[in-house]
């Protein structure tokens, strides 16, 4: 499976990321983490993740109050 | 795959990093004053960040293994109580109770970890705990009385670690 899913709606910061951070530590090059959250800091965070764990935000969608973000982990350069 | 507006595209690129540096000066021993550095210590962690955090003065009850566990929430001075209260009420017995339950009440219905759970999120992260030899000597706090993976060291160790922090708060 190239896409893995984690769902953090309802918890607050700092466990999204902290949640998606674990993920990340796992996540094989070219895999893709797709995370759920509820907390509207979310939108500002998960960007930054990604710069600071030099992943690609590959897409952030928000949908009925629930936001998505699809992180990808590069091809070794 | 779609790429709603929301990402910037500048933001989204990803950035190479060198190993960041976060040092936090925690030096608050109340329930509300432990919470944001530990909060910010597994927020740097996540991001791959290396942390430490000098516990000093009151501070210091947060990896004490007793008094951890009983932090509290002033009512006294404290104008941020849902229910505004006068500071005189603050002051009668029992409020303090009142103000800490209904803050632990808080995080736990925000399923939040509690204290003892964020500080073993530090270690896991490798966090470096700096418990302040002065403040030991000063409150008489021994070794054995702080939690598990703590190193003793005086200011001088702490600064030596912040030279090289890219962030650095006192809390």
């Amino acid at each position: 499976m190239n896409e893995i899913a984690l769902d953090c709606r309802g918890l607050l910061c700092p466990l999204p990321v902290y949640q998606a951070s674990r993920a990340i530590n796992r996540l094989l090059p070219g895999q893709v983490l797709r995370v759920e959250c509820t907390d509207p800091g979310s939108l500002a965070d998960f960007p930054a993740l990604a710069r600071q764990r030099g992943l690609t935000l590959v897409s952030a969608e928000e949908r009925d109050g629930v936001q998505m973000f699809r992180l990808r982990r590069e091809l070794a350069a | 795959m779609s790429t709603a507006a929301v990402v910037d595209p500048e933001r989204a690129a990803p950035v190479p990093v060198k190993t960041r540096r976060l040092a936090l000066v925690a030096s608050k021993g109340t329930l509300d004053g432990a919470y944001p550095p530990l909060i910010l210590a597994a927020t740097a962690v996540s991001l791959g960040w290396e942390v430490g955090i000098f516990f000093t003065f009151y501070g210091l009850d947060i990896i004490h293994k007793k008094r951890h566990r009983r932090l509290k929430v002033p009512a006294l001075g404290n104008p941020a109580m849902p229910v505004p209260m006068p500071s005189l009420l603050g002051a009668m017995p029992g409020m303090t109770a009142v103000a800490t339950g209904m803050m632990k009440r808080w995080m736990k219905r925000s399923r939040m970890p509690d204290v003892g759970q964020f500080l073993d999120i530090a270690r896991e992260g490798g966090v470096r705990l700096f418990a302040c030899s002065t403040t030991m000597g000063v409150m008489g706090v021994r070794a054995e009385d702080l939690v598990e993976g703590v190193d003793i060291a005086g200011a001088t160790a702490f600064l030596d670690f912040a030279a090289a922090a890219d962030v650095s708060l006192f809390v």
